[in-house]
C-alpha cells in the first residue's frame, strides 16, 4: 500500500470513528433500559409521553410556518438580487451570514427588548404574537442556509432570459416567480427547506427564552432530569436530521434539466 | 400599398457615459422581414431590446402599429421574441412552453390546446408536445422557442441571433423553415444577426449596424452591390481593395499601379486629380487572364492558391495590393501556379469607389 493511501485511510478511520462511536455508544446506552437485556423501551416511553408529542407537534408546525416566511422572504430576494442588482450580492451575502456570527441569545434578547409588551409593536404581548416571533426569529437563523440554497438554485438557470422570455409573453412579475422561477429552483428550496426543518426542530435557546413549548427546550428538560429518554431523544432527533439530509439528496435527483444552456 | 407597422424615430441608447445607439431611424412595413446586421457591439441587440421594452430609450420613440409603446412593459406590447440561449421553461412540456403566452393571456382551454397543436404542426413537431426541453436537440428546441412566440398571435415577431447557437447544416434548414413560416403567417419580423448569409438570405431589407448607428438600410442587392460606405463595403461580402489615384476626374480615369482603369461616368465625382481612393471589387466579379466583356485588366503574380473541392481561391499580389478571386475546379485543367506572373480583369463597372 502506497504511503498517501495509507494516511488517507488512517485519516478517515480517525474521522469516522470520532464522528460514529459517541453515536454507536448513545444508540447502545439507549437501549439498556431494561437491566440486563437490550430493549426500546427508552424510545417507547419517549414516544409515549405526551410532552414529547405535544412539544414535536408545535416545532413541526413553527418549522413549517417558519419555512413558508423563508421562501417569501428569500426567492423573491435572491432572484431580484441576481436579476436586477448584481452588485448588491455580496452585501446581501454579508447580511445573510450575520445569524452564524451574531449568537442566537443576543437575537432574542434583542427581540424581548424591542418587541415587549410595552413597544409599538408588542409581540410578546400574546402567545400568538410570541410563536410569531419565535418564526421571524427562526427564519433569520436559517437565512444562511435557505439563502445559499437558493441562490444556488439560481445560478443553474438563466434567470434574466427566462424571465425575459416570459415577460414577452405577456407575463407579469407574480406569474413569473411563481410559475417559472420557483418551479425551477424548488429542489433547491426543499434543501433549504429541510436544513430549515432540521434547525427548528433542535432549537433550544429562542424557544426557551421566549418561554415556549418548543421541542429544543424539552430535549434539554429530558436531559437534565432521565438516564436513558435522552439517548433515545438523540438518537431520534439524529434520525429526523439525517433524514431531511436524505430526503434532499432523493429530491435533487428530479431537478429539472436545465435546457437553457445552448452547449 | 405598404404600410409603415413599426416606426423607429430618433431612438439613441446610452448606459451611463457610454453611448450604444445613436439617432436610429427605421420604418418597417407591415409583414417585412427586416435585418440588423452588424459586428458584436454595434448595438443590434440593444436597439432589438427596445424595441421589446428590455431596454428604454434615452431619446426617441418607438411605434407599433400606430401606438407609442416607447414607455410600455415588455409584458405589453403583443410581442414575439425568440431568443440566442432558446430560454424555453425547463419545468415545463414542450406543449406548455408553447401554450404559456396563451394561459398568460387567459384563453380558454379547449381553444389554447387547438392552437398548441395547429402551431407544433407548423413547426413540424406534432408529437412532441409531451417531451420536456431537455429532451430535445437544439434545432428543435429553438423550433419550439418560435412556435411559442408566434402562438399568441403576436403583432411584431423579434429574433435575437435565433440561429448562433445552432449547427451549421441546422442553421441552414432552421433559417430557410423561419422565414417560409413567416412569410405563411405575414409576421412583421426583426432579425437580429451577425452572420451576412443568413441575413442576405432571409430579409427583404437589413440594416447594417455599425458603431450605434444604422450605416446603411436596404435590399439584399443593395447592400451587397452598392454599398454605401467603405464599412458596408468591407463587412457585407468579401471585399478586394485597391489603391488607385485620380487622373482625370472628368473621364473617370484612376491609375492602379501602372496602369489606367476608366470607372462608369460620374464614380469620382468631387474628386481632383491626384487624390488617392480605394477602389473596391467583389472576387466574383473579378476573373483571371483575359474575358471578352471585361475592360479593365490589372498585371500581378499569383501568391497563393487554395483548393477548395469545386472551387479554387486564388491571390493574386497587385503592386502593394492582393486581390483574391475564385475560379471554378475544371478537372481537365490543372490549377494555377504560385509565383506565376498573370492578368486579371473585370468590368468598369463593378469597381465600387469607397468612400
Amino acid at each position: 500500500m502506497k504511503v498517501s493511501r495509507f494516511w488517507a485511510w488512517a485519516t478517515f478511520i480517525v474521522g469516522a470513528a470520532y464522528f460514529f462511536i459517541p453515536l454507536i455508544a448513545t444508540l447502545e446506552f439507549s437501549l439498556r433500559m431494561r437491566r440486563g437485556e437490550y430493549s426500546f423501551d427508552a424510545y417507547r416511553v419517549v414516544l409515549g409521553d405526551i410532552r414529547f408529542q405535544e412539544t414535536f407537534g408545535y416545532s413541526v408546525i413553527i418549522a413549517c410556518f417558519t419555512i413558508v416566511l423563508g421562501v417569501v422572504l428569500v426567492v423573491p430576494t435572491a432572484y431580484w438580487i441576481r436579476l436586477r442588482m448584481p452588485h448588491l450580492r455580496p452585501v446581501v451575502e454579508f447580511i445573510t451570514l450575520l445569524p452564524l456570527i451574531i449568537p442566537a441569545i443576543v437575537i432574542v434578547f434583542g427581540y424581548i427588548r424591542m418587541y415587549g409588551s410595552n413597544s409599538p409593536i408588542p409581540f410578546l404581548g400574546s402567545t400568538r404574537g410570541t410563536d410569531v416571533l419565535l418564526i421571524i426569529g427562526y427564519a433569520t437563523l436559517a437565512l444562511p442556509y435557505m439563502y445559499r440554497a437558493v441562490d444556488t438554485g439560481l445560478r443553474t438557470i438563466d434567470v434574466r432570459t427566462l424571465t425575459e422570455a416570459a415577460q414577452v409573453h405577456g407575463a407579469g412579475w407574480t406569474t413569473i416567480i411563481a410559475r417559472i422561477i420557483l418551479p425551477n429552483v424548488l429542489i433547491a428550496v426543499l434543501s433549504g427547506a429541510f436544513l430549515t426543518f432540521a434547525i427548528v426542530i433542535g432549537e433550544f435557546t429562542m424557544a426557551s427564552l421566549l418561554n415556549r413549548p418548543a421541542f429544543g427546550p424539552y430535549l434539554q428538560n429530558i436531559g437534565a432530569n432521565r438516564a436513558y429518554e435522552p439517548a433515545a431523544l438523540a438518537v431520534i432527533a439524529f434520525a429526523i436530521t439525517w433524514g431531511c439530509m436524505s430526503v434532499i439528496q432523493v429530491l435533487s435527483r428530479f431537478a429539472p434539466k436545465s435546457a437553457n444552456n445552448p452547449n | 400599398m405598404s404600410e409603415t407597422f413599426l416606426s423607429i424615430q430618433g431612438v439613441r441608447k446610452a448606459f451611463g457615459q457610454t453611448t450604444v445607439v445613436t439617432d436610429f431611424n427605421l420604418d418597417v412595413d407591415r409583414g417585412e422581414f427586416i435585418s440588423f446586421l452588424g459586428p458584436s457591439g454595434c448595438g443590434k441587440t440593444t436597439m432589438l431590446r427596445m424595441v421589446a421594452g428590455f431596454e428604454e430609450p434615452s431619446a426617441g420613440r418607438i411605434m407599433i402599429g400606430g401606438k407609442d409603446v416607447t414607455n410600455l412593459k415588455p409584458n405589453q406590447r403583443n410581442i414575439g421574441m425568440v431568443f440566442q440561449a432558446y430560454a424555453l421553461f425547463p419545468n415545463l412540456t414542450v406543449a406548455q412552453n408553447v401554450a404559456f403566452g396563451l394561459k398568460v393571456a387567459g384563453m380558454p382551454k379547449a381553444e389554447a390546446d387547438a392552437r398548441v397543436a395547429e402551431m407544433l404542426a407548423i413547426i413540424k413537431l406534432p408529437d412532441f408536445g409531451e417531451r420536456y426541453p431537455y429532451q430535445l436537440s437544439g434545432g428543435q428546441q429553438q423550433r419550439v422557442a418560435l412556435a411559442r412566440a408566434l402562438a399568441p398571435k403576436p403583432k411584431l415577431l423579434l429574433l435575437d441571433e435565433p440561429l448562433s447557437a445552432l449547427d451549421a447544416k441546422v442553421r441552414v434548414s432552421l433559417r430557410e423553415e423561419i422565414r417560409s413560416i413567416q412569410k405563411k403567417l405575414g409576421i412583421t419580423t426583426i432579425f437580429v444577426t451577425h452572420d451576412q448569409e443568413e441575413a442576405l438570405s432571409m430579409s427583404d431589407r437589413i440594416v447594417v449596424m455599425y458603431d450605434g448607428r444604422a450605416e446603411q438600410v436596404g435590399s439584399p442587392f443593395e447592400i451587397y452591390n452598392r454599398p454605401s460606405t467603405k464599412f458596408v463595403a468591407n463587412f457585407v461580402g468579401t471585399l478586394n481593395v485597391l489603391d488607385g489615384v485620380v487622373s482625370n476626374p472628368a473621364t473617370a480615369t484612376v491609375r492602379v499601379n501602372d496602369r489606367e482603369i476608366t470607372l462608369k461616368k460620374g464614380a469620382l465625382n468631387g474628386a481632383k486629380a491626384g487624390d488617392t481612393l480605394s477602389l473596391a471589387l467583389r472576387p466574383e466579379a473579378i476573373v483571371l487572364g483575359k474575358q471578352a466583356g471585361r475592360d479593365s485588366t490589372l498585371g500581378g503574380k499569383i501568391s497563393d492558391v487554395s483548393f477548395l473541392g469545386s472551387v479554387i481561391r486564388v491571390r493574386v499580389g497587385v503592386g502593394k495590393n492582393a486581390v483574391s478571386l475564385d475560379t471554378f475546379n475544371s478537372p481537365t485543367s490543372p490549377p494555377p501556379v504560385v509565383g506565376e506572373e498573370t492578368e486579371i480583369s473585370f468590368s468598369a463597372g463593378d469597381v465600387l469607389v469607397l468612400h
